[in-house]
């Protein structure tokens, strides 16, 4: 016979003011199998617990209901309490009286007997509920840190600074991500490279990183603390173990016309290349799709049409016949720092955005990108650090920036403000002043949006001191007009046109997920945004956490990000990996599906519609000991207990634990019988 | 400026509006219709959502009539979203504007200001006929009569009764013959057999307009 | 297919050559195609300023005609009309109450079936067979050494889904058939640019003032010629801008229509070439003059290479 101890909580007067409390307790110590009824001022406080415990203790309960807040509140306190007075926490539940009675009625008897059909409900559910046992799962200390950018490198170095191990994996022949084309970095104007290179150099001498360059994610599988990841080593036709990195294979190169990536297109590179003089590994990459010998082997060449690397390497490193690898990696758990890819304004666009039409689709040679324009400024760049035009190489006189280049235009497929486009373009007309001092720097923008430190003091200096125009409106048309470009816009705050000749123009265009996101969210269940981006578990109290557990996120992937962000993100993320590494197992709620597997006819509807890929097939075998059939278990260390698995059985096998069909139907019995 | 007899009489868009309002008072807007703001009334009209305009000014800069009105498109679009209801309908970018699009394909709202103008255009002419500049409403009124009696446009008889309406009488005169000689001008073109069709369409629209607004309608 | 021809106001007045040059060049691409019985003004802009119902009615009224006549397409040469007729055509398509309303407004049936295209759009499939034809006729053409500069203004590629266009802001369309006739365009930047069209009457000085910035660009990119499909487009380029042409120099402003059937070898007079107020004959005089040196150029390199192969053999 169950015997129910009732607690109603006045929550000062949030529930008073409009709740009879004590004629709620009255009519319930009434009710079939409660043992004890009592209200109080504060039931959440330590006399409030006490209360509770010595109840369970002097009327042997068998369970308890609080009716008070929302358990997102309270549920923990009080299962805390009763297992202190030996009760066991999951025979404890919450009637939410507060938020789903007293804050949205009026006082009056109506209210109280809803009050009272709350309680009810959950006391007749308590009578069904199990006592349950939390999850233990087995751990593995070790981490996966997904891109080599200034977030991956940040979580990496942060991880095995805390004494576990990581594994990193990048998917560029180097790993430094943006961060290594940018020449110098806002609010500070320090030099990129200076701050970056020492951490990228710390990454490969760690320890306990393992660092897989020119590497991809083929697959990962399991659960929180038990993850098997598979590493796709791409073929570097290079020998990591023999190549000093002496750079005189990429001088033998005969083909060395291939635009360099990491000169943003305004430079080139040979087909064996290292992408550039700091790269971390310092070993080359063989780009087989430019490759003279390889294009031969393609179309069918019998005879190689080329070999000046291999000849020109001292070590024969190099290996024309090397395969991808795949490596498998077994890890606790997993960080994503993707970052981003840049929008581009060309004709050609992905699905769902367009290009600018109106700006001649970017076909105008002097018309460049952002990144473009770093790669200009910075010393390591294509020129040296000359700011000139791409077109005829003269010292552009007059440049014009237009900031929102794809941000906030949905027109174009992008609502969204790429946040550090008002900050780069403030930096970039720096930069230009301070290389070409008679130049002049125009700006275009809607609005500009420096909350940082030390940004807004940034964007005034821009202007105050180096003489930067800002003009407010955007830009309707550019098109070539002899030597220049001729930009037509429109001052807002003047009331006039404020139409431009220009020696050069500077697209701020806006930052995109990369299109892996999505690919790489499907592998590991874990929900990206409309745009592609990766999404948090909760947008302001898990930041750094995904929908799937163990999966945790870092930097520009999740939302545009500029680098004292995506540093912060990436150390919040390690603190969440180091948090979990901290005991030798991981608990979770026990609030989870099961199978019954006696009754369970194998059709994995419930595999199929899992967001978390919480469902395992386990072999049936006949007494002969052999297998005749599959059915379905659940991974108690992966599901999350959202019950979808249990809505789509068609053989009504599958019961959330804590949510059964027998608490249900008790708790809709109670609102019919009484 | 262009001094070509052939538009010398021109007439200043911006002064007559000024010219207008002195004559008659502030535009009068009578206060059956101003039942709705105006930003609902342009969205219940046009389909239109004036509140989605983040007043980036493209649709300006891109406007080939900017440099002639003093109430460019951008600041129309401010007017509505103010509720500036006399001054949107009086201003002179409505009855500057060229109906070209420009704004609307460029703007990245798509906030339409091409559209929003033109219902601007009729709430204008339904309010007070005289809020539009002589030379543009004489145009337009011209035009409808034309269609109206005829069923279809003859340029001469445009031409001349549009001169009579809008004060300029000797505009384009000078090119008549050289149009006739080009065979360009035909005093008596053909006209439509059926023209009560077309006289009757009028008349339903004026029915159905009027049965809409009485019901607080707009479509 | 069946298609009708809505030839509207224009055609049958001050742009009777678009009429001729399009009925002329139909003819020679065998082209079938019936002007609609009894048609009406489309209502131009001063309807839909005026009251908006009032316009789509307006142009509603012949593709319901066009509609009763059993025709699949119309054909709208005048790209004013082409835009009231499309825009009807989507806004019927997209407002069910709408469509409801105008068969009671018309007093006469109308499901908003024909489809309606331009001139553009009717050509751009005929480029192919334009090109043949062209192949089939004399080696050097004048219309081959001519340099257009393709005039789409707003109607043609504006309002965005409406007009039809391959692209708002570049669009190439006219370029193709242009083309196809062995014309050269050339690269420039008015393309687009609006012309000034709803406002040539009431306020002439703005019209001038938007075809000089087109014509001189025209100009500057070395055009023989600016290529429209418009009668709005080509009153105020050619006709005003004969007002304002104490400065010199001058472009010849040509229908598309004419200029296929230059190519295709239709009589200049014709296609109402005599009819524009910058004289075109000039230029086609020198496009011939062009057309024979550059014959007698590659006769004198084809005789070249025959006596440097002889030497050899």
């Amino acid at each position: 016979m169950a015997r129910i101890g009732v607690f109603v909580c006045h929550c000062g007067e949030n529930i008073s003011r409009t709740v009879d409390c004590s004629g709620v307790a009255k009519a319930l110590a009434d009710h079939p199998g409660v043992a004890v009824s009592m209200d109080y001022k504060y039931m959440c406080s330590d006399p409030g617990q006490n209360l509770v415990k010595q109840a369970i203790e002097e009327h042997a309960l068998t369970g308890v209901v609080v009716a008070a807040c929302s358990p997102h509140m309270h549920e923990k306190t009080f299962r805390r309490a009763a297992s202190q007075a030996g009760l066991n926490p999951f025979v404890v539940e919450m009637a939410n009286v507060r938020e789903q009675c007293s804050w949205v009625h009026e006082a009056g008897p109506a209210t109280d007997a809803k009050a009272i059909d709350i309680v009810r409900t959950i006391v007749e559910k308590v009578k069904n509920n199990a006592p349950l046992e939390t999850v233990r799962i087995p751990l593995t200390k070790r981490a996966l840190v997904i891109g080599g950018g200034i977030a991956g490198i940040q979580a990496a170095l942060d991880i095995a600074d805390g004494g576990a191990e990581v594994v990193l994996v990048e998917k560029e022949p180097s790993i430094g991500g943006h961060m290594s084309q940018l020449s110098e970095t806002f609010p500070t104007l320090d030099c990129s490279q200076c701050i970056l290179t020492p951490r990228m150099v710390e990454v490969y001498q760690h320890p306990r990183i393992t660092l897989y360059t020119h590497s991809e994610i083929e697959a990962v599988d399991g659960y929180i603390g038990n993850f098997h990841v598979t590493v796709r080593k791409k073929a570097r036709s290079v020998d990591e173990r023999l190549c000093t990195g002496c750079g005189d294979c990429q001088a033998a190169c005969p083909n060395r016309k291939i635009p360099s990536e990491f000169d943003a297109e305004l430079g080139t590179r040979p087909a064996i290349y290292v992408p550039f003089p700091q790269a971390v590994p310092n070993i080359p990459v063989l780009d087989r799709e430019n490759c003279t010998l390889f294009k031969g082997r393609a179309k069918g060449r019998e005879k190689d049409l080329c070999g000046k690397c291999k000849e020109a390497c001292l070590r024969s490193a190099i290996d024309y016949e090397q395969q991808d690898e795949l490596i498998d990696e077994k890890v606790g758990a997993i960080v994503i720092a993707t970052g981003f890819k840049l929008y581009t304004i060309g004709r050609e666009q992905p699905e769902g955005l367009s290009g600018y039409p109106e700006y001649n689709y970017g076909e105008i040679p002097d018309v460049i990108s952002g990144l473009q324009f770093e790669r200009l400024a910075s010393a390591s760049g294509p020129t040296g650090g000359r700011i000139v035009r791409p077109s005829d190489g003269t010292v552009p006189k007059r440049v014009v920036f237009l900031q929102c280049i794809g941000s906030r235009d949905p027109e174009k497929g992008i609502s969204y403000c790429s946040k550090i486009c008002c900050m780069y373009a403030a930096k970039h007309t720096m930069l230009y002043r301070h290389k070409v001092h008679d130049g002049q720097a125009t700006v275009f923008y809607m609005d500009i949006r420096t909350a940082g430190k030390g940004y807004e003091e940034f964007v005034r200096r821009a202007i105050e001191e180096d003489g930067a125009d800002y003009i407010r409106g955007r830009v309707s048309r550019m098109y070539r007009d002899g030597d220049t470009v001729k930009v037509v816009g429109y001052d807002t705050l003047a009331g006039e046109p404020a139409i431009l000749d220009a020696d050069m123009v500077v697209l701020c265009t806006a930052i995109r997920p990369h299109k892996g996101n999505k690919n790489l969210g499907r592998k590991l269940s874990v929900t990206y945004d409309q745009y592609g981006f990766i999404s948090s578990a909760h947008p302001k109290l898990r930041p750094v956490e995904t929908t799937t557990a163990g999966v945790f996120v870092a930097g520009a992937c999740m939302s545009p990000s500029d680098i004292p962000d995506s540093i912060a993100s990436a150390s919040a993320a390690a603190s969440k990996v180091l948090g979990m590494f901290s005991g030798d197992e991981l608990e979770r709620e026990p609030t989870v599906a099961i199978v019954n597997e006696r009754t369970c006819i194998g059709c994995f509807n419930c595999e199929k519609v899992c967001p978390y890929g919480a469902i395992e097939h386990i072999d049936v075998c006949n007494r002969d000991n052999e297998i005749c059939g599959h059915v379905a278990r659940v991974l108690p260390g992966v599901c999350q207990g959202c019950g979808t698995c249990v809505a789509t059985c068609p053989s009504k096998s599958v019961e959330l634990q804590g949510f059964t069909d027998e608490q249900i139907f008790a708790e809709i019995n109670a609102l019919l019988t009484w | 400026m262009e001094s070509s007899t052939l538009h010398s009489n021109e007439d200043d868009i911006a002064s007559a509006v000024v010219r207008h309002q002195e004559a008659h008072g502030a535009p009068h807007v009578p206060a059956s219709s101003v039942r709705m703001s105006l930003i609902d009334e342009v969205y219940a009209r046009s389909g239109v959502n004036v509140r989605t305009c983040y007043q980036c000014g493209k649709c300006s800069a891109g406007c080939p009539m900017m440099g002639e009105m003093a109430v460019r498109p951008h600041v129309v679009m401010h007017l509505v979203q103010r509720n500036q209801r006399a001054e949107a309908l009086s201003c002179d970018g409505i009855w500057l504007c060229l109906s070209c699009e420009t704004c609307s394909a460029r703007c990245p709202k798509s906030a339409d200001p091409a559209r929003v103008i033109d219902t601007l255009r009729e709430m204008a002419t339904e309010t007070n006929p005289g809020l539009a500049p002589r030379a543009i409403g004489a145009f337009n009124k011209t035009f409808l009569d034309q269609i109206r009696s005829k069923g279809r446009m003859s340029e001469v008889g445009l031409a001349m009764q549009f001169n009579l309406r809008s004060g300029r009488l000797l505009q384009d005169a000078t090119s008549m013959p050289a149009l006739v000689s080009r065979g360009k001008l035909k005093i008596n073109p053909p006209s439509m057999r059926d023209i009560d069709d077309v006289r009757r369409i009028f008349a339903n629209v004026e029915a159905a307009t009027r049965d809409a607004r009485s019901k607080g309608g707009y479509r | 297919m069946s298609l009708a021809y809505y030839p509207g106001c224009s055609l049958h007045g001050t742009a009777r050559e678009f009429d001729e040059s399009m009925r002329a060049v139909a003819d020679a691409l065998g082209i079938e195609m019936t002007e609609i019985d009894d048609w009406s003004c489309c209502g131009a802009s001063s309807a839909h300023s005026s009251n908006h119902l009032l316009g789509v009615a307006l142009a509603a009224r012949n593709l319901a005609l066009a509609e009763a006549e059993g025709r699949d397409a119309v054909v709208a040469p005048c790209a004013a009309c082409f835009s009231r007729l499309a825009m009807a055509r989507q806004e019927v398509a997209e407002d069910e109450e709408l469509a409801a309303s105008l068969p009671g407004i018309l007093e006469r049936p109308f499901d908003n079936t024909v489809d309606v295209l331009n001139v553009v759009q009717l050509l751009l499939p005929y480029a192919e067979s334009i090109r043949e034809l062209v192949a089939d006729g004399p080696g050097f053409s004048a219309v081959g050494q001519m340099k257009v500069a393709s005039y789409y203004g707003c109607l043609l590629v504006r309002p965005v889904g409406v007009a039809g266009a391959d692209d708002t802001e570049v669009p190439t369309t006219m370029e193709q058939v242009a083309s196809a006739c062995g014309a050269q365009p050339v690269a420039w930047n008015m393309a687009v640019e609006c012309c000034g069209g709803s406002l040539s009457m009431s306020r002439t000085s703005s019209v001038v003032r938007l075809g000089r910035a087109i014509i001189d660009d025209a100009r500057r990119a070395g055009a023989d010629a600016i290529v429209v499909a418009c009668p709005m487009c080509h009153a105020n380029l050619d006709f005003r801008q004969v007002a304002r042409a104490e400065d010199g120099g001058t472009v010849p402003v040509i229908y598309l229509t004419q200029l296929v059937g230059l190519a295709l070898g239709i009589d200049a007079e014709k296609l109402g070439l005599n009819r524009h107020f910058v004289d075109t004959s000039p230029l086609l005089v020198e496009l011939a003059d062009r057309a024979t040196s550059a014959e007698a150029d590659a006769a004198a390199k084809a005789a070249a290479k025959a006596t440097r192969a002889g030497a050899v053999v």
